[in-house]
């Protein structure tokens, strides 16, 4: 009894010790990768052969207004100072004026990341909602017209271009049945009713009750959001299914099933559950990648999201807002890691 | 107070008013005080007129705000008083004197006087942004220009040049957007640190122009609002650029009927829209020419014969009718149609045999291999493998060098080309400013000062920079047209340059949009008199 209550407050001890372990080691590797990050786009960022000088002053200004823009810009320094100028601000948040919009990048970045947080969110949900119950179904019904039908989808998914689609999905719902709104966020009509606050549209509208607004954002994300759910979805239901197929083939199902347990409580309760584990990290990666990867999409959706945000600086010379941008993406990355790493210990003791 | 606040309550009542209206209409429609524009408009780096040089922002300059002179879109020549009322030269044509017009005020509500257009020119010259060389090759420095533009009274001042230019020249250099005139009390309150208010209006509006610079997202919307204190209330209430940068969604955004205005369709897209009965077509010449450029630091295109080949090797108008229809037509004078002097005539076009002899003669009969600095846009692209064809004809073989425009404008800078495909904007309406880059060169040197387009090609155009230099000098208009003429021909014959299209702006507009007018420069582009039936 009474080694049996130490062992347990070692255990607790024991947990909090690893959990910190973890934390410590977290940050670790995300200043590590961050770093990295900063120094591989830093150096191809001034490698390149484009002159960032040029995007700022244009293509006709006189010889002593490029010289004084290039110091200003710090370009006439050493490439290793140019580049420790840059990490000591950077430390601080401050990543320099993008080219582009005069802003401070990072003031750029807060208003453009939720704009792609919303689209991804909603991608995600998409394809975990619809994506995990197929996969199942496609699993138990092994070889069947369902299973054929998902693993067609899921192909289609993985093989038409992004862009196409969406091209295609605006042809078709908005321009000729009309059940969706067009390019862009929200209507011009309702964009100066509400006062961005969080900058996701769905969310500052609802919460000032502004529900028209609200409606017409709905109406503008649906599509787009669609569309990136259906790729999230056809890789997640591709990965449930083999995941399901790997456990249903497990001697605790069959188990189970003798127990007389019912069919559905088999597969949803004990396989699932089983299974829910690796798939904690495909759908952290399936968000990650739509987080990253919505380029095409915001741009054929004019949505004004980081993507767009960092392809317009990627085409302007605008080093500092690619920079600001990528580590941004950088850092969303190693965070959904490390939470699928921590749902995935707490889901399964073994890794405990 | 409550005065002013009565156009505010009214425009929310317009504003709610068509939201009502909106719900019920099956077919989405902008609303009718507002004139909704598709555009591409990522180049917006500033909205500072001192520093404006950008196509997109140049637009949105000459809706809002106001210069001393402007000239008639339709007949360039024709130079008029805006905020100026009159302006007498001096008889040594090196100092101009203007009267403003009396009771005129910024949008603020501020009076505009003579003081506010002294402050806006040293502001721009102080600067010293991009397109301050406009003014600046007058002879205004920092240092000097308190002493050369001068407030005289109220409502006069002086601007003393520093040679007797041809008074056009100073002029349209004076209509120039960098010389706009800005609300000077306005700027001071939104100093600092002696910046001339610089950082506060890259993105704010100080102005008086028939419409009000209102809000800026970058790459996402531009509003622009009525101004109500301008001498002539524009029709619209207000007229909304969104950034929509796929070409194909701005065809469907106005064929929904989305957007009034679609700015950027490719030709495909505007024959399409073209046969829709709720369609129409605006187009308008532009200052802006497209060219090759031919580095002379290539030995082989060096050679005067090789130069005159190549301009017998491009299939001039299967170009003009194809790749680029709606957008331009060909042009072979460095001078855009539509400036002084210009010359329309163009001798070139596709002769093989004749390209071959010449090619035989520079001793070059089997061709040879040479490179192509392109942009990897569908347009250049689509061009350059044109050219890349009919150069083939004639042996050249011609390796297309894609790359993003920044990087192609770094290498061309650096003279680093063999040949280039570029397109060539007038800074201001005056044929100088073409005459100065492709006719010119003062020093062919690697590290000259001025590096135009004929340093950029490494070409000492030898006597042709005398003549492009005399011909400002020249107060008298038709002597000074023939002169322009003579450069025409020049470069044209010997010159580096292929110059082979004149750019035609398309946008393609509701029916039910009136009074949008494209004007040659993107300055002239103007939505102030714009209405909707």
């Amino acid at each position: 009894m009474v080694s049996a209550v130490m062992s347990g407050g070692g255990g607790h001890v024991g947990a909090l010790r690893s959990f910190l372990k973890k934390v410590v080691q977290f940050v670790i590797v995300l200043a590590t990768t961050l770093l990295g990050l900063v120094a591989v786009t830093f150096f191809i960022g001034r490698v390149v052969p484009i002159d960032p000088v040029i995007a700022i002053v244009g293509d006709r200004a006189s010889p002593q207004v490029y010289e004084r823009v290039r110091q200003e810009l710090g370009l006439d320094l050493p490439l290793i100072q140019q580049f420790w100028i840059y990490l000591k601000k950077a430390v601080t948040g401050d990543f320099g004026n993008s080219v582009l919009t005069t802003n401070p990048v990072l003031t750029d970045i807060a208003n453009a990341f939720p704009a792609t947080l919303e689209l991804a969110t909603l991608g995600t949900l998409i394809g975990v909602i619809v994506g995990i119950p197929l996969g199942v179904l496609a699993a138990v019904k092994r070889g069947s017209f369902i299973d054929q039908f998902v693993r067609v989808l899921g192909l289609a998914g993985y093989s038409i271009p992004i862009f196409w689609l969406g091209l295609m999905g605006l042809l078709l719902f908005y321009a000729k049945l009309g059940w969706v709104a067009g390019p862009g966020r929200i209507d011009v009509t309702y964009s100066y009713l509400y006062t961005p606050v969080t900058n996701i549209v769905l969310l500052d509208t609802a919460m000032q009750g502004q529900w028209d607004a609200f409606w017409d954002a709905v109406s503008h994300i649906i599509l787009p959001a669609c569309l990136l759910g259906y790729f999230s979805l056809a890789y997640i239901s591709r990965m449930t299914r083999s995941f399901m197929l790997n456990e249903l083939a497990q001697e605790y199902v069959i188990a189970a099933r003798v127990k007389g347990l019912s069919e559905a409580r088999v597969i949803w309760r004990h396989a699932l559950r089983n299974a829910a584990v690796p798939l904690i990290t495909v759908i952290a990666l399936s968000y990650a990648n739509l987080l990253e990867g919505s380029v095409l999409t915001e741009t054929v959706f004019a949505w004004p999201g980081l993507g767009q945000y960092i392809t317009n600086s990627l085409q302007n010379a605008d080093m500092n807002a690619v920079l600001g941008g990528t580590l941004v993406i950088g850092a969303a990355f190693v965070l959904l890691n490390l939470v699928s790493d921590l749902l995935y210990r707490l889901l399964d003791p073994r890794t405990r | 107070m409550a005065m002013k606040r009565l156009p505010k309550f009214l425009l929310s009542a317009a504003l709610v008013a068509t939201m009502a209206t909106s719900f019920s209409a099956v077919m989405a429609a902008t609303p009718p005080d507002t004139l909704v524009q598709a555009w591409q408009s990522d180049d917006i780096i500033s909205l500072d007129p001192a520093e404006v040089f950008e196509f997109s922002a140049s637009e949105i300059m000459g809706n809002t705000y106001e210069r001393l002179v402007a000239y008639d879109v339709k007949d360039v020549s024709k130079i008029y008083g805006q905020v100026a009322e009159s302006w007498t030269v001096s008889p040594d044509g090196k100092t101009y004197t203007f009267k403003l017009k009396p009771n005129r005020k910024f949008a603020s509500g501020n009076p505009i006087t003579a003081e506010d257009v002294v402050y806006s020119l040293h502001r721009a010259v102080s600067l010293d942004k991009s397109p301050a060389f406009i003014l600046g090759q007058f002879g205004f420095t920092k240092d000097n220009v308190k002493d050369k533009i001068k407030q005289t009274g109220p409502l006069e001042l002086t601007v003393e040049v520093d040679k007797p230019y041809a008074p056009t020249l100073v002029l349209y250099c004076l209509g120039n957007s960098v010389a706009s005139i800005v609300d000077k009390k306005l700027l001071v309150q939104n100093e600092k640190d002696g910046d001339w208010g610089y950082n506060w209006l890259k993105t704010k509006y100080a102005g008086s122009g028939p419409y009000i610079m209102r809000d800026w997202k970058a790459n996402e919307v531009l509003v622009l609002e009525r101004n109500p204190n301008y001498e002539k209330k524009t029709p619209l209430a207000r007229v909304i650029f969104r950034h929509i940068k796929e070409t194909a969604s701005q065809r469907l955004l106005l064929e929904k009927g989305d957007i009034d205005v679609a700015r950027n369709l490719n030709p495909e897209e505007i024959t399409a829209v073209s046969k829709n009965q709720d369609i129409k077509i605006a187009s308008a010449p532009k200052g802006t020419v497209y060219y090759l450029g031919l580095n002379q630091k290539n030995p082989n295109l060096a050679k005067p014969e090789v130069r005159q080949a190549l301009k017998y090797l491009v299939d001039y108008q299967a170009i003009a009718d194809t790749i680029m229809k709606y957008k331009g037509d060909v042009h072979q004078n460095f001078l855009p149609k539509g400036f002084l002097g210009a010359e329309t005539n163009n001798p070139y076009k596709l002769d093989v045999a004749k390209a071959k002899e010449l090619l035989a003669k520079a001793g070059l009969k089997d061709g040879f291999s040479v490179t192509m600095d392109t942009r990897s846009t569908s347009e250049i692209m689509g061009i350059a493998q044109a050219m890349q064809a009919t150069f083939a004809q004639a042996g050249i073989k011609l390796e297309i060098l894609p790359m993003d425009s920044k990087q192609a404008l770094t290498k061309y800078r650096a003279r680093q080309q063999d040949i280039y495909i570029g397109n060539w904007g007038s800074d201001y309406q005056d044929p100088n400013s073409n005459a100065d880059t492709f006719a010119a060169n003062d020093d062919n040197s690697d590290n000259a000062k001025a590096k135009p387009l004929a340093w950029r090609n490494a070409w000492d155009p030898g006597p042709l920079t005398a003549k492009t230099r005399a011909a400002v000098m020249e107060r008298d208009a038709e002597k000074r047209a023939q002169t322009y003429k003579e450069l025409q021909k020049s470069v044209l014959d010997d010159g580096p340059f292929v110059i082979f299209l004149q750019q035609t702006e398309v946008a393609a507009v509701r029916k039910n949009v009136d009074n949008f007018v494209l004007g040659p420069s993107f300055s002239d582009n103007d939505v102030s008199q714009a209405k909707k039936n």
